[in-house]
C-alpha cells in the first residue's frame, strides 16, 4: 500500500493522488483527486509529495511541555501549584517556558497544536492554554488565536494523596467530590453576586439617565443630583471564582483527569448538578467500561494506547480502550500523551490501538483512526471549525510523512503550521532550536 | 486498505487451548529470524524436541512430531528480552506494599550500609499479573534489576524466564547493579566524585581480612559478594553522561569487573572507547531529550552510532508494566538508522550474550531453549501482534488479566448494551 503513488489526505476519507492547495495560512482547497485538481496559481510553491502521506497536523490535548520542561530541574518545575486543592486562579501559560526543547521534538513528530495543562495534584488545577507549536520567545506568540481556555480538574488518587499526606482535605474520593461541589457552589454564588451587580448597575444607569432627563426639564433644580441614587459597588474580583464562573457560563472548557469509570460517572453527575459541561476525560484508562455513556453524553475520552498499572486507578488498563471507546455512534476517542516522549509518536500509539482493536473485530480504518489525533482533539478544544481536517478554509496545519503514518518506520518529513514550513527533515536549517541547546555538546554530525 | 487489518485467527485458536505440556512439535514454513549470522531464513521449518530447538531447515523437514504448526510464511523470532525491569517484583508502582524492587535501609549518607548481598530475584513472583501481560506479547525473559534505595549499590539481580515456573532464575545471569551519575550522586553525599570514593572503600573492605571495623560499608556477606564481582563479575552501571561512562569503564577495568552500561544516553560520544573495551550498552533508543544535565547529548541516533562503532547494544525502557514495548524501541531505532537485524539482536541475542545466556537463549539455533514467538507480520512493527508464544517449548496460554477485562466488556460495547 505504501507503494501507491499517494499524496493522501486523511479527512474521513482517503484521497489518492490528490492535490492540496494552500493559500497561506489557510487551505484554499481540500484535497482533490487528480483530474479535478484546483487551479494552481502562478508562482505557487509546489511541494512534491508523490508516494507520501499527508495528514492534518497532530493535536495533543494533554501536554505539560513548557510547564514541566526539559531539563527537569527544580528551577523549571512549574506544573503543579500544589499548595491548595483548588487553584482555579492559576493559568498554565504563566508557567510555560517557551525554550523547552520538548516543543521541537514534538514538532518532529508532527504535533502542530497542543493544550498545555497544569498538573493533577489539585482538584481544580487552573487554566490550560492552547498553543500552536511554533518556536517563539514568548508564550503569547505561541497562543492559538481565539482558542478558549480549558480548566484542568483531577479525579482520584493524586489530589487525595497530595493533600491527605499533608493531613488536610481531601484525603478520600468523597473528600474530592465535596471539594468540587463546594467550589462550584461558591462559583454559583459569585455568579449571582455579579448578576445582581450588573442588574443594579443597569438599574442605576437607567435611573441616572431618567434623572438627568428630568433635570433638563426642570432647570431650576440642581443638575440631576438625586441623593437616593448611588452607583452600586462591584463585588471584589476573585480570580478563582472568576475562572469557575466562566466555566458555568460555558466559556471555559473542563478537561478532567479521571481514570476510573465510576469516577467519570460521578463527575458527569456533578457537572449536571451545577450545569457545566466536561468536554473530555483525560487518562481515561477505564473509559471502555462506559463507552456508551460517554458517547451518549457527548464527552470525549483521551487515552493512552497501553499505559497501565503505575497506580491503583490505572490497574484496569487494556490495549483495546481506544477502539472500544471509538465504537459507539457519536463517540469521541482521543489519543493523548501526557509525556514529552509520547507526544513525539502519537501516530504509533494510534497504530497499536488499531491493531489490538482489529484482533477482536473492532476494525478502525486509518482514515478514521487519524481522527483520534486530529479531529476529535480539535472538537474537545472547540476548534473543529479551524483545525483537525484537511478542508478548505481550515488552517493549513499539515504533516507530510515518508510512509504510512501508522507504521513504526514512518517519520514526518515536513510539518507546516498555518501554511508555513516549520520542520523539514532534509533541511536542518528549517528546524527550531531551543536557546537552551545552543552551545551545548548536542548531537554531533549527522549519521 | 482493509487488507492490512485482516486478522489471522486460525493459527492461534488451535494452540491456545492447552497450557503447558512440553511436547515435540514442528513449526512449518516460517520466515525465521534467527538472530544469528544466518540472518533470516524464508519458508523454513523449526523442530522442537524436549523444549529445545532440535533442527532447523532441511533437517527439520519431514521430522516426526506430534504437533505441526503451519506458519504459512509468518515471522518467527526468538523470545524477546523485556529489559531491566521489576517484572514479578511489583504489581502497582504507587502501592509500596506491592513493590519489592528496592532496598532502602533509610541510613543517613554518613552511616551508609551497603548490601551487595541483597538479591532481588528472591522476591520474584511468577504469578504476578504483569508476567502474562508481557508474555503474551512475546516477552519470554527479563532481567530483574534492583533499583538503588539509599546506597549507590542496589544489590544483585538476575535474569528470569517468564513461563510461570517458581524456579525461574536463569543460571549464570547474576549481576550487581550500581547507580552512578546524578542518581548516584544524590546517594553519595551530593557529588558523583564520591561514588568512586565509596566504591573504592567498599573494594578495599572486600579485599581486607580480619574483623569489620567501625564505619564499614560492608558486612561479612557483603564482603564475600563484593569480592566475587572483583574477579570478573558482571556489574551493571546505571550511567548516562559521557565522562561518567568513561570513568566507569576505567574503574571496572582496574578492579576486575565486567562492566555493562545501562542508560548510556551519551554513550555514542565515547562509542570507540566502549567498543575497544568491549563494554556493552543497554539503552532506551527513544531518549532524545536533555531530561537533565547528564542527558544533554541524548539523541535518537544513539543506537545506530553505537552499532556502527562496534558496540554491543541491547534495548530496555525500564518499564515493567510495558516491558512489552521493547519491540517498539527496536522499530524506532530502525527508523533512525539501525539495521533491522541489529535491532532484532538488541532485543534477543545481544542481551542474552550480555547476561551470559547466549549459549541457551536469544537465538533460533539448534541446541537453544525453544523460546519462540510467531508473529502476524513484521515483529518490529507496532501494528504487529504475537499469534503464539512458546517458552521452553511449551505453548503459552495467550491470556492475561487484560484480555479477561477486554472480553468482559467487549460484547457490551459491540451490542450497545446499557452499562
Amino acid at each position: 500500500m505504501g507503494r501507491l503513488s499517494r499524496a493522501g489526505a486523511l479527512v474521513g476519507a482517503c484521497a489518492l493522488g490528490a492535490t492540496l492547495l494552500v493559500a497561506s495560512p489557510a487551505m484554499a482547497a481540500g484535497p482533490v483527486r487528480l483530474g479535478s485538481a484546483p487551479a494552481v496559481p502562478d508562482g505557487a510553491h509546489i511541494v512534491a509529495a508523490q508516494g507520501r502521506w499527508v495528514t492534518p497536523g497532530i493535536i495533543d490535548i494533554h501536554s505539560h511541555l513548557g510547564v514541566y520542561a526539559s531539563p527537569a530541574t527544580k528551577g523549571l518545575d512549574d506544573g503543579n501549584e500544589a499548595t491548595s486543592p483548588n487553584t482555579a486562579n492559576v493559568w498554565a501559560e504563566h508557567s510555560v517556558w517557551p525554550q523547552d526543547p520538548g516543543f521541537e521534538t514534538a514538532l518532529e513528530g508532527g504535533v502542530t497544536t497542543l493544550q498545555i495543562l497544569p498538573g493533577s495534584a489539585n482538584l481544580i488545577g487552573g487554566r490550560s492554554v492552547v498553543v500552536k507549536n511554533v518556536a517563539a520567545v514568548t508564550y503569547q506568540a505561541m497562543k492559538f488565536p481565539g482558542a478558549a481556555y480549558g480548566l484542568k480538574m483531577a479525579c482520584g488518587e493524586n489530589p487525595k494523596r497530595v493533600y491527605g499526606e499533608k493531613n488536610q482535605a481531601p484525603s478520600t474520593r468523597m473528600g474530592n467530590v465535596a471539594g468540587y461541589r463546594q467550589a462550584f457552589a461558591d462559583a454559583q454564588d459569585y455568579v449571582q453576586q455579579w448578576d445582581k451587580y450588573r442588574h443594579d448597575l443597569a438599574d442605576y444607569q437607567k435611573k441616572k439617565t431618567a434623572a438627568a432627563g428630568g433635570a433638563k426639564k426642570a432647570k431650576d433644580k440642581d443638575a440631576g443630583e438625586d441623593k437616593d441614587l448611588t452607583a452600586p459597588i462591584p463585588p471584589k474580583r476573585d480570580l478563582k471564582l472568576e475562572t469557575l464562573a466562566e466555566v458555568l457560563h460555558g466559556n471555559i472548557r473542563v478537561h478532567m483527569h479521571c481514570y476510573r469509570s465510576d469516577e467519570m460517572a460521578t463527575m458527569l453527575d456533578v457537572a449536571d448538578e451545577f450545569g457545566f459541561k466536561i468536554v473530555a476525560f483525560h487518562h481515561a484508562v477505564e473509559a471502555y467500561k462506559i463507552a456508551d455513556l460517554l458517547a451518549q453524553k457527548g464527552v470525549c475520552a483521551a487515552m493512552w494506547a497501553d499505559w497501565w498499572g503505575f497506580k491503583m486507578e490505572a490497574f484496569d488498563g487494556i490495549q483495546e480502550n481506544l477502539p472500544m471507546v471509538d465504537y459507539p455512534d457519536r463517540s469521541c476517542a482521543i489519543v493523548h500523551s501526557d509525556s514529552e516522549d509520547g507526544i513525539q509518536r502519537l501516530n504509533q500509539e494510534a497504530a497499536k490501538a488499531m491493531a489490538h482493536g482489529a484482533r477482536v473485530g473492532l476494525i478502525v480504518p486509518p482514515e478514521r483512526a487519524i481522527r483520534w489525533l486530529t479531529l476529535n482533539p480539535a472538537k474537545s478544544l472547540g476548534l473543529e471549525d479551524r483545525i483537525g481536517t484537511l478542508q478548505p478554509g481550515k488552517a493549513a496545519d499539515l504533516v507530510i510523512w515518508n510512509g504510512n503514518p501508522f507504521s513504526v518506520y514512518a517519520l514526518a518529513e515536513q510539518v507546516f503550521i498555518d501554511g508555513a514550513l516549520r520542520f523539514d527533515r532534509d533541511h536542518p536549517q528549517v528546524k527550531p532550536r531551543s536557546d537552551f541547546l545552543l552551545g551545548q555538546p548536542g548531537v554531533g554530525a549527522p549519521l | 486498505m482493509k487488507a492490512l487489518f485482516l486478522i489471522s485467527a486460525g493459527a492461534c485458536a488451535a494452540l491456545t487451548a492447552q497450557p503447558a505440556l512440553a511436547q515435540d512439535f514442528v513449526i512449518r514454513g516460517a520466515t525465521v529470524h534467527t538472530a544469528t549470522a544466518q540472518g533470516t531464513l524464508k519458508n523454513t521449518d523449526v523442530l522442537v524436541r524436549g523444549g529445545v530447538i532440535a533442527a532447523i531447515g532441511a533437517a527439520a523437514r519431514g521430522a516426526a512430531a506430534a504437533t505441526v504448526v503451519e506458519a504459512q510464511g509468518k515471522e518467527l523470532t526468538p523470545g524477546l528480552f523485556g529489559g531491566l525491569t521489576d517484572l514479578g517484583l511489583e504489581e502497582v508502582s504507587a502501592e509500596s506494599q506491592s513493590v519489592d524492587s528496592t532496598l532502602n535501609l533509610k541510613s543517613p549518607a554518613w552511616g551508609q550500609q551497603w548490601r551487595p548481598e541483597f538479591e532481588v530475584s528472591q522476591a520474584f513472583n511468577p504469578r504476578s499479573t504483569l508476567v502474562p501481560v508481557a508474555r503474551i506479547e512475546g516477552i519470554t525473559w527479563s532481567v530483574l534489576a534492583p533499583a538503588s534505595g539509599d546506597a549507590i549499590i542496589g544489590g544483585q539481580g538476575a535474569a528470569v524466564t517468564l513461563d510461570g515456573r517458581f524456579d525461574a532464575v536463569l543460571r549464570g545471569s547474576g549481576s550487581l547493579f550500581v547507580a552512578m551519575g546524578s542518581t548516584g550522586a544524590a546517594l553519595a553525599g551530593g557529588t558523583r566524585a564520591a561514588e568512586f570514593m565509596l566504591l573504592d572503600q567498599a573494594i578495599r573492605e572486600a579485599r581486607a581480612q580480619g574483623p569489620i571495623g567501625e564505619g564499614a560499608l560492608l558486612h561479612g556477606a557483603g564482603r564475600e559478594v563484593m569480592a566475587r564481582y572483583l574477579s570478573g563479575g558482571r556489574v551493571v552501571f546505571q550511567v548516562d553522561r559521557a565522562a561518567d561512562i568513561l570513568g566507569v569503564v576505567g574503574f571496572a577495568r582496574r578492579n576486575g569487573m565486567k562492566a555493562v552500561i545501562a542508560g548510556g544516553s551519551e554513550a555514542w560520544v565515547v562509542a570507540k572507547e566502549l567498543a575497544q573495551a568491549d563494554v556493552p550498552v543497554i539503552l532506551d533508543p527513544l531518549k532524545d531529550l536533555p531530561s537533565d544535565f547528564d542527558h544533554l547529548g541524548a539523541s535518537l541516533d544513539n543506537a545506530a552510532r553505537l552499532q556502527r562503532a562496534g558496540v554491543r547494544i541491547a534495548f530496555s525502557s525500564g518499564d515493567s508494566h510495558n516491558a512489552r514495548l521493547t519491540r517498539q524501541l527496536a522499530g524506532n531505532a530502525v527508523a533512525h538508522g539501525l539495521p533491522w537485524e541489529s535491532a532484532l539482536a538488541a532485543i534477543t541475542a545481544n542481551p542474552a550474550d550480555i547476561f551470559g545466556l547466549g549459549a541457551t537463549r536469544g537465538r533460533i539455533a539448534v541446541g537453544q531453549v525453544a523460546d519462540l514467538v510467531l508473529w502476524n507480520a513484521d515483529p518490529l512493527e507496532v501494528s504487529t501482534l504475537a499469534d503464539q508464544v512458546w517458552i521452553a517449548g511449551r505453548p503459552v496460554e495467550m491470556r492475561s488479566r487484560q484480555t479477561e477485562l477486554r472480553d468482559r466488556y467487549l460484547d457490551k460495547v459491540k451490542t450497545h448494551q446499557a452499562f
